[in-house]
């Protein structure tokens, strides 16, 4: 399947909403799209999303012999694989320009840039080493792979943990992790890349470009760095000429961004480590109870809450008190009787599941908005199902309408 | 794989591999999806999503199982891909120009052709102006399984009829083909909303692809995002965003 080319209106479009500063999602130009890092049940497994762009990271570890120049170093492994399920325009199993292009930018950033410790690896020189290596698969492709890929692969060598092992002579022997805990990989620091898209001969620049800002832009420049601002890579491609002072404003963005996302890295791991520790759900099984096919790409939605509580006052004043019929029960024939209106039990719960509603509206703001609406929603749910059992009065029993009370 | 007769499962969700059994008053005569209906029962249509399995039928499709009279049948499924229906009126993308026809990309399997004289008032000596990139608005006349789908920007008495090629200025987006369907029903208000919150165009094609352009940048990407939103949006969270737009923007 090829893929879908670009319109020459949309072309001139984004050109002329870029030369606005504006961009088709709303962003600014620094910003990125919403950054989501989730964390499997196995170690070293994690999903990341950057905005619609998702990439799959597994780290697996397996003992190799070293490499004849290299006896005691482990070896790292990375792969990223793109394939049509990302975007319909790939295509299936060839080692295309791109995927070559992004494989050796990866490569350089993790691996030459010496972020994991290799000698740390070694188990016997010469003979016995971790070979670690770190499988990307892109899930869907909405624009900046390199990103998603680099934040995908050193989460997952974070969140790794190696099995541990024990020398004593020659026999080496490797622990289960229910023998012994597994070990963490040595990472002395986090190189993220960021990439700058450059339009129109480099006059504008935009951080985090989408798929269709891709298509557009006339120069890709892409910085890894680590928190500690050491430029671990800089390659600049589509060739365009930059300037000394482009460069370096873009070095400068990039080493708030890189501050910014290995925060967030931190973050996620720190709160897989507690929900592990506490034993609770985590990682993607998290999702499985749901029994929700839609569970994983759910999409928090921003809810504006500012007036809730009015609103659900107004719901609350609005609704018809429900009717308060005095029970007379009716003896339809031996054996059966009736009370009330069949609708709601008038056997005085009902001022307790009132009280229990106001309860819920006075309750101390929430600081989870989810909670709130769903409040909201299930109070809505309560007025109009008692409507509408009103209604159903009055459709099964018309021959007593004095009865109800409207 | 279940089995439901057909008329308990109109407005339910069905599954791929979800049998459904026509009532037992038309099971007395064969059924016949095409030919001439038999006796006094009417004939079975099967809609997307559906295909005939001897005297039942078989879902293929996920989605809500919708129902016409007299007995019009068809699965509402949110998918993306779109495949080529005779009729159905696309937005397509001139990809080449070779001899007479040009080539058009329009989402599906394959790319459609278009001739050079299916645009209104072309003759041979007249070409019509039509650009590699540019977009054009038609519908299909040949589509079939089997064959290269073909387009036109004409209806039969030779009218353009709003068909041709698109401005070179505006927005286009894909969106699924379930908004697109939602958006084109009659009875949904939801582009005469838009329209009166930002005067505007807008072209729509049955292939996920629509065509926006308002009086400012601004105000095409502000369209195109609500239109975007409005998958997911009931009509009364539609019409409480609307309204903030309508107060702020104007």
């Amino acid at each position: 399947m090829k893929e879908t080319p670009l319109s020459n209106c949309e072309r001139a479009f984004l050109l002329q909403a870029i030369a606005e500063r504006k961009r088709l999602d709303g962003r600014q130009t620094y910003d990125y799209r919403n950054i989501k890092i989730t964390f499997g049940t196995d170690y070293g497994c994690c999903i990341v999303e950057l905005g619609k762009t998702r990439v799959l990271c597994q780290v697996s570890s397996e003992i190799v012999t070293p490499k004849m120049n290299r006896p005691t170093e482990g070896i790292l492994f990375f792969d990223l694989a793109i394939s049509p399920m990302a975007f319909p325009g790939f295509e299936m199993g060839r080692n295309s320009e791109l995927s070559v292009k992004l494989n050796r930018l990866l490569e350089r950033c993790l691996r030459n840039s010496k972020c994991i410790d290799t000698e740390s690896l070694c188990v016997a020189a010469g003979e016995k080493v971790w070979q670690i290596r770190v499988d990307l698969h892109l899930l869907n492709h909405e624009g900046n792979i390199i990103d998603a890929a680099s934040i995908a692969a050193i989460a997952g060598l974070c969140h790794f943990r190696r099995p541990d092992v024990s020398v004593q002579g020659e026999e080496v022997t490797v622990y289960t992790p229910e023998e012994r805990d597994p070990v963490p990989l040595s990472i002395h620091h986090m190189p993220i890349c960021v990439s700058f898209a450059f339009f129109q001969q480099g006059i504008y620049l935009l951080v985090d470009p989408s798929e269709r800002e891709e298509w557009v832009m006339d120069g890709l420049l892409v910085i890894s760095m680590n928190k500690h601002r050491e430029i671990c890579t800089i390659q600049s491609s589509g060739g365009i000429m930059l300037l000394k002072e482009q460069v370096l404003r873009c070095s400068k963005v990039a080493g708030v961004k890189v501050g910014e996302i290995t925060e967030l890295i931190q973050k996620a791991l720190e709160n897989d480590k507690k929900a592990r520790k506490e034993g609770g759900k985590f990682g993607f099984a998290e999702s499985l109870p749901e029994k929700r096919i839609t569970a994983l790409k759910m999409e928090k939605s921003a809810v504006d809450t500012t007036d809730v509580e009015n609103k659900v006052e107004k719901i609350i004043l609005d609704a018809e008190p429900p009717s308060r019929v005095i029970s007379k029960p009716v003896v339809w024939t031996e054996g059966t009787a009736q009370i009330g209106e069949g609708q709601e039990n008038t056997w005085g719960q009902l001022e307790e599941s009132e009280e229990d509603d106001e309860d819920e509206d006075s309750a101390p703001e929430s600081p989870n908005v989810e909670m709130q609406t769903t409040k909201k929603k299930s109070l809505k749910d309560d007025v109009t199902m008692s409507d509408s059992e009103e209604d159903d009065v009055v459709i099964l029993q018309p021959e007593r309408p004095s009865q109800i009370s409207h | 794989m279940s089995a439901v007769s057909i008329e308990d499962a109109v407005g339910q969700i069905v599954l791929p591999g979800d049998v459904l059994v026509l009532s037992t008053q038309s099971r007395d005569a064969p059924l016949s999806l095409s030919g001439p209906s038999t006796s006094n029962r009417p004939r079975v249509v099967c809609g997307p999503g559906l295909m005939r399995q001897e005297d039942d039928l078989l879902v293929n499709k996920c989605g809500l199982l919708r129902h016409r009279d007299p007995a019009i049948y068809w699965v509402d499924s949110q998918q993306k891909r779109y495949v080529p229906v005779k009729g159905d009126h696309v937005i397509g993308i001139v990809t080449t120009k070779s001899g007479d026809i040009f080539k058009v990309d329009v989402g599906g399997s394959e790319q459609a052709s278009l001739s050079y004289l299916a645009f209104e008032g072309a003759t041979k000596k007249n070409r019509p102006n039509v650009k590699v990139g540019d977009l054009v608005y038609g519908q299909f006349i040949v589509a079939n399984k089997d064959m290269e789908p073909e387009m036109a920007c004409i209806d039969s008495s030779g009218k353009a009829n709003g068909k041709g090629v698109i401005g070179q200025d505006g927005l286009m987006l894909k969106v699924s083909l379930g908004l697109v369907r939602k958006l084109l029903i009659p009875q949904n208000d939801i582009v005469q909303e838009l329209m009166n919150i930002f005067p505007m165009e807008v072209v729509i094609g049955m292939n996920g692809r629509i065509w926006v352009k308002a009086k400012t940048v601004q105000q095409t990407l502000i369209v195109a995002n609500l239109l975007e939103a409005c998958e997911y949006l009931t009509a009364e969270q539609r019409k409480h965003v609307f309204s903030k737009f309508s107060d702020n923007v104007i």
